[in-house]
């Protein structure tokens, strides 16, 4: 049985912030906040660049509009060409309604396809999945989460910063299902 | 009622009422998924399923024996059908633009009720992409709307028609009205994946909700997602149905060749799309007891938005009479007499009556917050904009410029059944939504809540303005 990381909750939303610029400071990076709705400025206080997704939706706009015009200009100029009433076989003008449609067609696609490769979702697995209070994440509880894999952890040092952030419920938490002489130890950690 | 009005005015009302807790929402809004259906929800959706396989059958029985079915003739080729999809594709206005421009504008009111109405959206545009695919004739053949060599001369498609135009507009509203729908679920599908006790409704969340953890590095990606994907339906929503209005202006008849009709059009959609969101958002949070999540403040802003849109409307009715005088076109100037006063009276005057004259009744304060008053202005918005659809199809086609070619129209039992059919599908879709999916956007919510932000958050906003 592995430690995949170490759990705190925290009630009070103000908490959240200077807790996590207190897990920055200290030199964690492999850690995270999870939150039943987005805190806004949590992101900032523990640090998280801002994210590159405009980019993508913006590469995903391009290549959109550059379908578009290539698509309508190469079938109707190009490969068959369609006189209609001896007009020029290709105009930006008739073109601007699908230039449109598929910049925004291709630039939502990209973004949510962004999204997805950013956050790393679908997923079956999480590192925290076996933890029971870890699920009241997405419910009304801010719980805190130093993963094993930073270069600082060690279970007793991280679980003292936690105490000392004033995170509740202080629980570590393995990659296999905990069983039942573990889940009766965990209130004595709460006391502790 | 006067006193509390008044106090209203004063002080700004609280978006959720009672005052509840995270956690109480989360209950609140998971327990309709996860209690049992009554013989109520029961009931309605036998009776919503049933007028949707009627109407489906009779979308089958115009594929097997042809369009001919329709009350359709030589002047007048586009009838209910084209109605229909105009009327549907308008409806599916109001979702989008409850759920992009809205929160463009930062109005924290939307939250209650963008994810019923985006659900609306997309049920109403299915519909109308079933309308204008079962007019087509030969439905088998729908590849050659796509620009795909597959046609029987190998030929690309036309790009200057408008009507491929439309293949283009309505898809991408599709695609991307679902997207958005389905990215804003996301975070609250996973909420269900923890709050459900059965396995198998759990497994089918947990699928769904793609390993949502709620993680605030997650949670910055998804943010900026969101007001991309706001931000790209906002021209959308007005590009779509200016598009639809598009397939009538391009043509050269008498009453559709006007470049009043993008921005007309759009009015209008917003107009019914509201129309619609209030008439099932009144009967929602009665049967699923969502009154404090869907306030009167809510209902308030939304007959305010409908008689704006209302008012709109009936300039532009006003306007395309003015311009028909003024314009000295002979043409143009009949269509619009023969419009008030032709064959086709009964239905522009309907139009009038339920269109401009009945939001006029949301001046008063006391009638935007009095719900059968509301229930039945919304009712009548719907019947209205369904008329001025067919008003502008039909008194344009069944007078053209030969008085021998001149014809009226009256549908089939068919065209009845299929449009009764295409309620019962957004019903039946919408009731499967509102018992399986939460109705409520439920971190939009909590987000929303008062103390729900760091109060320090709001000090740095203080400093900054």
């Amino acid at each position: 049985m592995k430690v995949t990381g170490v759990l705190g909750d925290f009630k009070d939303v103000n908490h959240t912030i200077t807790a996590a610029q207190q897990v920055n400071e200290a030199g964690y990076r492999e850690f995270d906040f999870f939150t039943p709705y987005p805190v806004h400025g949590l992101d900032k206080a523990m640090g998280v660049k801002r994210t590159i997704l405009p980019y993508i939706s913006f590469v995903g706009a391009c290549a959109g509009l550059a379908t578009a015009l290539g698509l309508q200009w190469w079938t109707g100029a190009v490969d068959y060409k369609l006189n209609i009433g001896g007009k020029q076989l290709f105009a930006i003008q008739f073109s601007v309604p699908i230039d449109f449609e598929l910049t925004v067609l291709l630039c939502a696609l990209s973004t949510v396809a962004g999204l997805f490769h950013l956050c790393r979702i679908p997923t079956w697995w999480h590192p925290f999945q076996n933890d029971e209070g870890f699920k009241k994440a997405t419910d009304d509880t801010f719980v805190l989460g130093i993963y094993a894999t930073d270069d600082r952890f060690h279970v007793e040092t991280v679980k003292t910063f936690m105490h000392q952030l004033g995170a509740a419920n202080v629980r570590v938490c393995y990659d296999e299902p905990a069983d039942a002489t573990e889940v009766t130890a965990t209130p004595s950690v709460v006391t502790a | 009622m006067a006193t509390k009005l008044q106090a209203l005015r004063h002080e700004r009302e609280p978006l959720v009422l009672g005052n509840p807790t995270i956690h109480d929402i989360t209950v609140k809004i998971a327990d309709i998924a996860e209690s049992k259906p009554n013989m109520k929800f029961l009931l309605a959706l036998g009776f919503s399923a049933t007028l949707a396989a009627w109407g489906l059958g009779c979308i089958l029985y115009t594929v097997f024996y042809g369009v001919g079915v329709w009350g359709l003739n030589n002047p007048i080729g586009w009838g209910w059908d084209i109605t229909n999809f105009v009327f549907w594709v308008g409806i599916g206005h109001a979702g989008t633009l409850i759920s992009a421009i809205l929160f463009l504008f930062r109005q924290k009111w939307r939250t209650a009720i963008n994810r019923s109405a985006e659900a609306m959206t997309i049920f109403a545009v299915i519909n109308a992409t079933m309308m204008v695919l079962s007019h087509t004739g030969r439905q088998w053949l729908f590849t050659w709307l796509l620009p795909a060599p597959m046609n029987q001369m190998n030929m690309w498609t036309n790009f200057r028609s408008p009507l491929e135009w439309d293949v283009f507009a309505v898809n991408t509203y599709l695609t991307v009205s679902l997207l958005f729908w389905f990215v804003g679920m996301v975070p609250d599908l996973a909420t269900m994946r923890d709050y459900v006790k059965g396995k198998l409704a759990r497994t089918l969340y947990g699928v769904f909700s793609l390993g949502w953890d709620g993680s605030m590095r997650r949670w910055h990606h998804y943010e900026m997602a969101y007001m991309i994907l706001a931000g790209l339906s906002t021209p959308l929503v007005l590009s779509v149905h200016s598009v639809v209005s598009f397939d009538f202006t391009v043509g050269v008849l008498p009453g559709w060749h006007t470049t009043i009709f993008p921005p007309y059009f759009v009015a209008g959609a917003i107009f019914s799309g509201f129309a619609m969101v209030v008439t099932l958002l009144v009967i929602l949070r009665e049967i699923l007891d969502l009154k404090e999540f869907i306030t009167m403040k809510h209902l308030d802003n939304m007959n305010k938005v409908i008689l704006a849109t209302g008012m709109m409307v009936g300039y532009a009715y006003a306007m395309e009479f003015f311009i028909a005088q003024y314009s000295g076109n002979p043409y143009e100037g009949f269509v619009f007499i023969n419009r008030a006063t032709g064959d086709y009276a009964w239905a522009y005057w309907s139009m009038v009556l339920c269109n401009v004259i009945s939001p006029q009744v949301f001046w008063f304060a006391g009638m935007r917050r009095s719900i059968p008053v509301m229930f039945i202005v919304s009712i009548f918005v719907n019947i209205g904009m369904w008329f001025e659809r067919f008003t502008i199809i039909s008194t344009s086609l069944h007078h053209d410029f030969l008085p021998a070619s001149w014809g009226y129209y009256s549908p089939t039992w068919v065209e009845v059944s299929i449009f009764a059919g295409t309620f019962g599908i957004f019903l039946t879709l919408f009731l499967l939504f509102s018992k399986f999916i939460p109705v409520i956007a439920i971190a939009e919510v909590k987000g929303v809540l008062p103390n729900a932000q760091p109060a320090h958050h709001h000090a740095d906003h203080a400093d900054k303005h």
